[in-house]
């Protein structure tokens, strides 16, 4: 039996560079590109070579080159999570009347989530083609098990004498869930949201492999990736979007609880 | 060139395209009639992958674990333990392979080192909160029966915290597998080969990578599921059913 390594190297002659010409790569416009051909005609800004990890004067020149792909992937990411919250939420609610759902909610959910999406993204492009719904639909999968855990728990955390109250109260088991349920639950709710949503920040970058943008799209692709001031440059925005989301659902959970805010005082 | 031209015309991916070329040898329209996937390369990329996963999660498992657990037992260090958690969630795999794979090198070592990395948050912050969230009642009746605090820690505070440790490392393993696939980037060829070297294994290789890989993750996934079962106690099996 051969080993993988000399199937690559009978296969891949162009050394692991072949590895990294991904088809759908190959429009993108590599930012890499630039770089190599700035520096054959040496108009380079800075001492910047292969191994030098950060190039600040071309970051701060080529910035604009990054507004596009942190756009597509703040989309991704805002339309994934939504949909996943929507989803998540029916089906917790779902799970919270109907009890007997929740081992099959539960393992479906957990299924959608240990696939890796890339692995998904790939598995969806018979069924719906390379582009950004291809990736949302994969994303969206992912957050699903994240958001529905967190509701139910949140849920279930609701001490039986506030629901106690607000039947001795008059309110339906509509009015109970809505008005004092979901509200009690918010604090799980808006945890799980947070997870889900910076996780869904990270795994957006490998929207890539979808056709779905983003900002994979600076970091793949063979010139690219023997440029590290775009991979470092296009991972700084990640982190920081994931930081900007996480602020504002803290933000949304000071003010859907005021009740905690009270007591902090 | 070839790559250009594949992207123009429209990929025509096929799951029985694929599933032909996971177990038949198939003939690459780009290196000159050599042959390409088959049941043997796909074996090959699945043991590279499990075992750069299982290294990965078991070095993870062997640091993130004690120290997770030691925090968790003295109560100190919660800001640390969950905050890592939760940036270690923010960093984007493609990135951290990439760069790595410029800044330290290509190889085995790096990837096994960088996949633990991905696996420790999960594992650290799970551990914490799982021995945090023991009853304190049971901790002091297991120190007013004379238990030292590594006996506290090792027969009262781990048998407890099981379900939430299992928890980290089934994420840990969720990660790992999934960012061993991008692997070829630092030069090991896991099932990424297929996904990455479309212009060589064509869409049936992309598409025959994305199933075995998915595959190997629910694998992993049930797997540890089991184990989860196996080392939660029976009492907290119990008072699990009955809530």
């Amino acid at each position: 039996m051969m080993s993988a390594s000399e199937w690559s190297a009978k296969l891949m002659p162009v050394s692991a560079g072949a590895a990294f010409a991904h088809p759908s790569l190959a429009a993108v416009g590599e930012v890499g590109e630039g770089f190599f051909k700035e520096r054959t005609e040496g108009n380079l800004p800075c001492q910047a070579s292969e191994t030098h990890l950060f190039c600040g004067q071309w970051a701060i020149d080529h910035i604009d080159r990054y507004v596009t792909p942190t756009l597509e992937q703040l989309a991704l990411v805002a339309i994934s999570v939504v949909a996943g919250f929507v989803i998540a939420f029916a089906l917790a609610i779902l799970g919270h009347r109907v009890h007997w759902l929740r081992p099959p909610l539960l393992a479906g959910t957990g299924i959608l989530f240990a696939i890796p999406s890339l692995a998904f993204f790939l598995l969806l492009l018979p069924v719906t083609g390379r582009g950004n719904e291809t990736a949302i639909i994969a994303l969206t999968a992912y957050t699903l098990q994240i958001i529905y855990r967190n509701v139910v728990l949140g849920l279930d955390n609701v001490p039986a004498s506030a629901r106690d109250a607000a039947r001795g109260m008059g309110l339906t088991s509509r009015q109970i869930l809505w008005k004092v349920e979901v509200p009690m639950a918010v604090p799980e709710i808006i945890a799980g949201l947070r997870i889900a949503t910076v996780s869904t920040v990270a795994i957006a970058t490998l929207a890539v492999f979808a056709g779905g943008g983003g900002l994979g799209t600076q970091i793949l692709g063979e010139a690219n990736l023997k440029f590290p001031t775009t991979i470092v440059i296009s991972g700084v925005i990640v982190i920081l979007m994931a930081l900007l989301f996480d602020a504002i659902l803290l933000i949304a959970q000071r003010f859907l609880t005021p009740w905690r805010r009270v007591r902090a005082i | 060139m070839s790559a250009v031209i594949s992207f123009l015309t429209p990929a025509a991916y096929s799951f029985g395209g694929a599933f032909e070329f996971i177990f038949s040898e198939q003939t690459s329209n780009v290196t000159g009639g050599n042959k390409v996937g088959g049941i043997d390369q796909v074996l090959e990329l699945v043991a590279t992958q499990v075992e750069v996963s299982i290294l990965a999660l078991l070095l993870a498992l062997l640091i993130a674990l004690p120290v997770g657990l030691y925090f968790g037992h003295r109560g100190v260090g919660e800001l640390v333990a969950v905050g890592l958690g939760n940036a270690g969630r923010a960093i984007p795999e493609l990135a951290l392979i990439a760069l790595v794979a410029v800044v330290i090198g290509v190889g085995t070592g790096t990837l096994v080192l960088v996949l633990a990395v991905l696996g420790i948050p999960p594992i650290l912050t799970n551990a914490f909160t799982g021995v945090r969230q023991v009853d304190r009642a049971s901790v002091d009746a297991a120190r007013g029966s004379g238990m030292t605090e590594l006996q506290i820690l090792r027969k009262v505070e781990l048998p407890l915290a099981v379900p939430s440790i299992m928890q980290g490392v089934r994420g840990a393993s969720v990660n790992i597998i999934a960012t061993a696939t991008i692997a070829p980037l630092v030069g090991v060829a896991t099932l990424g080969e297929f996904i990455l070297g479309e212009n060589v294994y064509g869409e049936n290789g992309v598409l025959a990578g994305a199933i075995c890989t998915a595959i190997l993750a629910l694998i992993f996934e049930f797997g540890l599921a089991a184990l989860q079962r196996r080392l939660t106690s029976k009492g907290l099996k119990l008072q699990q059913a009955t809530n």
